[in-house]
């Protein structure tokens, strides 16, 4: 009786192996780090070799260096060394690098290797900032019709058609015509070019009016087009401010999450995620002589000198010939002709007249692509002009690689925000907080888990013992649980464990007590057991369910803290079922199960009323 | 060790009507009081800026506030957090002004006031986001209630489902209606803890429910009072030892977990206190109210034999 079989103690056995490996990278202490990653460079072994080379050379001690999919990892003994060797790597490799201050848990690589890491700390745990940035959709919608005006206006001027004005109203066009004619042919020459728009026909006082409107899809296009862009320049922006392990995600149709963990500058980092950067257009001043006495010193009036991305200088003339919120869009691609690598570019309508213009003017010169973000200014790319070129559709090919094409595309598309973003919310918590909450979290955790235990073991004795086992395989597989989900914990989280494991001493309390009960009424020892866990069985599970019912509402429901709250605290029902009923049982049996006589349970007290038998009796 | 050594089963139904006249008082007050003070909703509800400094002394409160007055910001309020070198300024929504100039404004105001303050934390809401996490509270609720209501019918018996839930319903105002007399600050957290509450004290509900039915069964010429007055009697030892057990939990958070956790622990706190009583005594009651009979369990039992089976 109350035997258990051996694949049964065979599961639990892997299940607490599973536990205590995942479980033990959160006992390694954390060490400060360096990261070092790059969205314009190579992160490789050459690297990762130049990144030691310069640490011996600069005499900073480290505990080694690898090399992962995040980047570069070097780890160190102290903050102070941390700090001189950010420096150290900073002024060796250079802008295109970024040199980012982190921490890093130091357990070995053979558990890393498994997956084992330690749990995932959210931002009110380690500190940092969390913005959540709301696109403005109208802005994008405005920005489109803007555009849409001037492709009109300059399509119906190339097809002759009369007409008496257009503007924008709000996200619609409105074009007004004298006779009912030119309005039919104007609708029929836009259909045929612009896909994306509406019409409605409205007649205002003495004039015949088009108005033109985006459709739904276009329009769902071009706002879900906005967010993605914008996150591109978040993540270009939030690359500078060298964060170790930045999160940007797109939350619902129009808002970004940003978080930033370790971040302590919040006035410097809300700066930069709020800039505006523009690209211009300009032309390269290559009047013979003038770049060679910019070298010397004397930039001539009216121009500026520039390092290219391969090192080489240029000059170039301050005047701007075209703003990037003229380019509609720019794609990664290749030559036709040559198949090369090659940026395409899509020009609104009054740029592509000024880009045509431009072209004609200045065939066989060069022209470069500058980007300003922060008054710093930087050439992207400086092709040649081989002939002029109309139509608003550019290519830009010649000594690129696939990589820079991806590269320079993506900076044309992200110069500049597609529509303004604003912040919504704001969360910020310094790291000697986050310290403090973390300590406070265990705090809460351990002295529960002490007077729970004390109180367990002295009622029920050595069942009481076993609940306490439970209980703390249930802490065990909860924390290991959350490490290999790589669950965001958070206060509220540390919470819910501690809600959690008062809770699943239920189901222990819960068969205990029935089996007191069956021995209360005369039931033999092995019969109290095996009566006393099933009979709690079908409560312990009705109960769950309906405070799992409660964790998934909140899971659904809730958002950054409390989220975290639900994750726990729904982990915690599953592993609390296992460990309360399986696992306390498995050791139930190991104890009991061998003996053939078993005369009496170590559960404490079991007090019969003398009246027992005048009590309400069983049937 | 034995707490509970009851000789006979206690007539709890005997003075059912006094235990819900009680509870209808309390849950009046409650909600007297909800509709008169009205909750104190936090910034995550409301909208606003919260900012935590720390100062490397004693908070001076006279010269923050002058500090922060020089901004004119409107009406705002500081009071010390926890500890008396730290300081919690809470600044209302201001149109026009967006979160990070705001707690910048207010940081370099300090600073120039007394250059020891730190930052500790900031918490903005906007006025959008604050109506959505208040919108979505409600849906919780109401999701929990409706996925209990749907479980309990299923595994017992349409009485008891609604019965559970306006007994544990009751908790819940009940908890609302201290953070609304006191006018504690109501914050996500502290919905997180009354939805874990609701739960929590379902539990109890199911395990009282489970051993009336199993008392239906076993006790077959009992009155319907007596077989309720057996299992609440016969798990009252268990029910006070589990969220007596639960209770040292949520104490420790409310000692050792700091201010953040300090209203998520209390709103437990009360809860679990009210969710004995509500579920032994309010629950069955409203069970033998609604005419509950041994052939509706019985009949359901044998309805439900089957579907017992397929769970585990």
């Amino acid at each position: 009786m109350n035997r258990y079989p051996v694949w049964k103690y065979v599961v639990i056995a892997v299940v607490l192996l599973l536990g205590v490996f995942y479980t033990l990278p959160n006992f390694f202490p954390d060490v400060p780090a360096v990261q070092v990653s790059s969205a314009k460079a190579k992160v490789d072994t050459a690297l990762l070799g130049n990144v030691e080379e310069a640490l011996k050379a600069g005499n900073v001690p480290f505990r080694g260096a690898s090399l992962d999919t995040t980047g570069i990892k070097v780890r160190f003994a102290d903050t102070d060394t941390q700090l001189r060797a950010r420096d150290v790597l900073q002024t060796k490799l250079g802008d295109n690098y970024i040199v980012a201050l982190n921490l890093l848990s130091s357990s070995p690589q053979w558990l890393a290797s498994i997956g084992a890491l330690p749990m995932y700390l959210g931002l009110d745990l380690r500190g940092g900032v969390h913005f959540l940035l709301q696109v403005d959709m109208k802005a994008a919608l405005d920005k489109a019709a803007d555009r849409y005006t001037a492709d009109l206006r300059s399509l119906l001027r190339k097809e002759k058609i009369q007409y008496g004005g257009i503007s924008r109203e709000g996200a619609n066009v409105v074009m007004r015509f004298r006779d009912d004619a030119e309005r039919n042919r104007a609708r029929l020459v836009i259909e045929q070019n612009f896909a994306d728009l509406a019409f409605r026909e409205a007649d205002g006082t003495g004039d015949l009016r088009l108005v033109a409107s985006l459709k739904p899809e276009a329009q769902k296009r071009i706002q879900d087009g906005a967010v993605a862009q914008n996150i591109q320049i978040l993540r270009n922006r939030v690359n500078e401010l060298g964060v170790a392990e930045p999160i940007i995600q797109q939350q619902g149709a129009e808002r970004v999450v940003v978080q930033l963990p370790g971040v302590q500058d919040t006035a410097r980092a809300k700066d930069i995620l709020g800039r505006t950067a523009t690209l211009e257009v300009r032309l390269v001043n290559d009047e013979p002589g003038a770049l060679e006495a910019a070298l010397n010193g004397s930039v001539p009036i009216g121009s500026d000198l520039f390092t290219e991305r391969d090192g080489q200088k240029l000059l170039v003339r301050r005047q701007v010939v075209l703003t990037g919120d003229r380019i509609n869009d720019a794609q990664p691609g290749f030559d036709q002709r040559s198949n090369e690598p090659a940026v395409h570019i899509n020009l609104d309508g009054a740029g592509a007249n000024i880009f045509k213009e431009i072209t004609r003017e200045n065939v066989g010169k060069r022209m470069a692509i500058v980007l300003v973000e922060k008054g710093k200014a930087e050439v992207i790319t400086a092709p040649v002009i081989r002939e002029e070129i109309g139509g608003g559709r550019v290519q830009i090919s010649g000594r690129m690689t696939t990589r820079e094409a991806n590269d320079v595309a993506l900076l044309m598309r992200a110069g500049a925000l597609a529509a303004p973003m604003e912040i919504v919310e704001e969360r910020t918590v310094g790291p000697s907080l986050g310290a403090e909450n973390i300590a406070k979290g265990f705090n809460s955790v351990m002295y529960g888990f002490v007077v729970l235990a004390i109180f367990m073991c002295a009622y029920y004795l050595l069942m009481g013992l076993i609940s306490t086992i439970a209980l703390a395989v249930n802490l065990m597989l909860l924390v290991a649980l959350l490490s290999m989900m790589q669950a965001t914990l958070t206060l509220p989280g540390i919470a819910a464990i501690a809600l959690t494991l008062g809770m699943a001493i239920d189901a222990n309390v819960l068969i205990n007590e029935r089996i007191r009960e069956e021995l209360r009424w005369g039931a033999t020892p092995h019969a109290a057991l095996q009566t006393g866990y099933e009979r709690a069985w079908g409560t312990i599970f009705d109960s769950n369910i309906t405070t799992l019912i409660a964790g998934l509402a909140l899971l659904i429901f809730g958002t950054g803290p409390v989220r975290g709250f639900a994750v726990v605290h729904c982990l915690g029902i599953l592993t609390s079922m296992f460990s309360a009923v399986f696992v306390s049982r498995g050791i139930v049996a190991m104890i009991y199960g061998g003996r053939k006589k078993l005369d009496s349970i170590s559960i404490g007290q079991v007090w019969r009323p003398a009246a027992a038998a005048a009590a309400p009796t069983k049937a | 060790m034995e707490f509970f050594r009851i000789k006979r089963d206690i007539p709890f139904m005997r003075h059912a009507v006094t235990f819900n006249v009680i509870s209808a008082v309390t849950f009046l007050l409650a909600v007297i009081f909800l509709a008169v003070r009205g909750l104190n909703f936090g910034v995550d509800f409301r909208g606003g800026t919260v900012i935590e400094v720390q100062y490397a002394h004693a908070v001076d409160f006279n010269r923050l506030r002058t500090a922060i007055d020089k901004l004119q910001l409107g009406e705002f309020s500081a009071q010390a957090f926890g500890r008396s070198d730290t300081a919690l300024i809470r600044l209302p929504l201001k149109e026009g002004t967006s979160s990070a100039q705001l707690s910048e404004q207010v940081m370099a105001s300090l600073k120039a006031d007394d250059p020891s303050v730190t930052q500790q934390r900031v918490e903005f809401v906007g006025p959008q986001v604050g109506k959505e996490l208040y919108e979505n509270g409600a849906l919780a609720l109401l999701l929990v209630c409706i996925g209990i209501i749907a479980y309990l019918a299923m595994r017992f018996e349409w009485r008891f489902a609604v019965a559970a839930l306006i007994a544990n319903l009751h908790d819940v105002v009940i908890i609302l209606g201290f953070f609304a007399l006191f006018q504690w600050e109501f914050s996500l957290p502290v919905l997180a803890a009354v939805l874990a509450v609701l739960g929590y004290s379902v539990n109890e509900s199911v395990v009282i429910a489970d051993r009336i039915r199993e008392n239906f069964r076993k006790m077959r010429k009992a009155s319907v009072p007596t077989v309720i007055d057996n299992a609440i009697t016969s798990t009252l030892s268990r029910t006070i030892i589990t969220h007596g057990s639960t209770l040292m939990m949520v104490l420790s958070i409310y000692f050792f977990g700091g201010e953040t956790l300090h209203y998520f622990a209390l709103a437990l706190a009360i809860g679990i206190c009210f969710g004995i009583y509500s579920s032994a005594l309010v629950m069955a009651t409203l069970v033998m109210w609604m005419g509950v009979s041994r052939e509706d369990l019985v009949k359901q039992e044998r309805k439900a034999g089957s579907a017992d089976k397929v769970l585990p």
